[in-house]
């Protein structure tokens, strides 16, 4: 197993990082390439940047931002948002992007997820699920979650979709457990377990990040990266202390 | 200055290595064109995408027989790094450059061990004179591994596999993992290529 992935997550809006509600009426929260770079030299290991406008609008990802990114960062980075053919997952790898990132369009159209993996290989694509723990227990697939009016019931189970997206050439996938977003109290640790064991990919978990341990017990869960947002934009929790953290944890870091 | 040759065969991540090289303050000549591969001091293959149209693209161009007749420096990144071999597994078997002996192989996936290899990995058995340090972290995103063999100047583990991370044969110089994505590292390592 490769070292412990930290990976802050970044909404973006006109090519500007905004706070992380996905919703309308965000605040700017300061220029993408300053954010990029202050996690770069906090030690991430990758970043993610989610163009929240292109992903509520229906509107395709706008690579000049993703050029701007590459220019001055030399960690991985995947964007999200707004990819719902290969023409412009093209943009954004062209642009410097190393993962596109893709979750509703290819709930609406699975052949999507191939589509990518054999133009630019399974290493570069990346596939994202909103999943919700119901009360009877389900975990249900959520879609067009950008929108909280727009979000609707994708009528498939997490585990079943995420098989389906690996053996379409998912080559790794994002578990957003959407019931622990925002509250931190730690990730869904049963649910990584389950899908981690359901699939041969690495696993990102998302959503519930609230302290340092919370990261470490993801990855003693079997996640090769945790994703917050958050806790790194708030600075309650900051890369270099969480990194020595984990070392101490007995877990392998980047330092 | 001495020029600094990037193959540009369409691949998404051109321009990730071409701006890594441009940190180092070099402006790098992105070309498909055999002729001014050939002349390059300092040629570079970066790589991602699959093996047979990667190699469908040299054969189409020539480029492979200027890759044969190169004895200046010229660095496999990646998928590049894997074309200097035989044959590959990928696309149910590839014939390759074959400047090296063997078969690339697919990871086998295992618990922990997921496929692709997708992160930071530590390198071991590093040689000299690479610009690489022992338990240093490189960025890896690959499915695929090259056969281990004398040529062999640094490995990487996943699972209980060892493989190799970086090969070395004289001019020749292979690197599976990402040095435009391994930070720092990853500039150390292009600098010491470019010293060479």
């Amino acid at each position: 197993m490769p070292a412990a992935r930290i990976i802050p997550c970044l909404d973006v809006a006109n090519g500007r990082v905004v706070k992380g509600v996905r919703f309308r009426d965000h605040r700017d929260m300061g220029d993408i390439v300053d954010h990029a770079l202050r996690y770069r030299d906090e030690g991430a290991d990758e970043l993610v940047f989610y163009d929240i406008e292109a992903s509520a609008d229906g509107r395709s990802l706008d690579p000049r931002w993703v050029e701007r990114v590459a220019e001055v960062i030399d960690i991985p980075f995947s964007v999200a948002g707004g990819i719902a053919n290969v023409a412009t997952a093209r943009g954004a790898l062209s642009a410097g992007a190393d993962k596109i990132s893709v979750n509703s369009p290819a709930l609406a159209r699975p052949p999507l997820i191939a589509e990518l993996a054999a133009a630019f290989g399974r290493q570069c694509v990346v596939v994202g699920i909103d999943s919700l723990r119901e009360s009877d227990g389900r975990l249900a697939v959520k879609q067009l979650t950008g929108r909280p009016e727009a979000t609707r019931d994708s009528g498939r189970g997490t585990l079943e979709w995420a098989r389906e997206a690996v053996a379409l050439g998912a080559g790794e996938i994002v578990l957003n457990c959407m019931d622990r977003d925002g509250v931190r109290q730690g990730y869904d640790l049963e649910q990584l377990k389950a899908l981690v064991a359901a699939v041969d990919v690495p696993v990102v978990v998302s959503g519930g990040a609230g302290a340092p341990a919370d990261f470490a017990a993801a990855f003693r869960a079997g996640a090769s990266g945790a994703l917050a947002a958050s806790v790194f934009h708030e600075q309650r929790i900051a890369v270099p202390e969480l990194k020595a953290f984990l070392a101490r944890e007995g877990l392998e870091v980047r330092r | 200055m001495t020029s600094l040759v990037i193959l540009d065969l369409g691949y998404g991540n051109t321009r990730s290595v071409a701006l890594a090289f441009e940190r180092l303050g070099r402006q790098p000549i992105l070309t498909s064109d055999p002729a001014v591969a050939a002349s390059a001091e300092h040629l570079v293959m970066p790589g991602v995408g699959a093996a047979s149209s990667a190699m469908t693209r040299f054969r189409e161009t020539g480029l492979d027989e200027i890759l044969r007749h190169r004895t200046a420096p010229t660095l496999g990144i990646c998928l590049g790094m894997q074309l200097l071999f035989e044959e590959s597994e990928e696309d149910g078997g590839t014939s390759l450059l074959a400047l090296l002996p063997g078969t690339v192989a697919a990871l086998e996936p295992v618990p922990s061990a997921p496929v692709p290899n997708m992160g930071w990995c530590a390198l071991s058995d590093v040689q000299p004179g690479l610009g690489v340090a022992e338990d240093e972290h490189f960025c890896f995103a690959h499915s695929f591994a090259c056969p281990d063999g004398p040529y062999t100047a640094a490995r990487a583990i996943h699972g209980n596999t060892a493989f190799p991370a970086l090969v070395r044969a004289g001019p020749l110089w292979g690197a599976q993992f990402h040095p435009e994505r391994s930070s720092a590292a990853g500039a150390r390592f292009l600098s010491a290529f470019l010293a060479s």
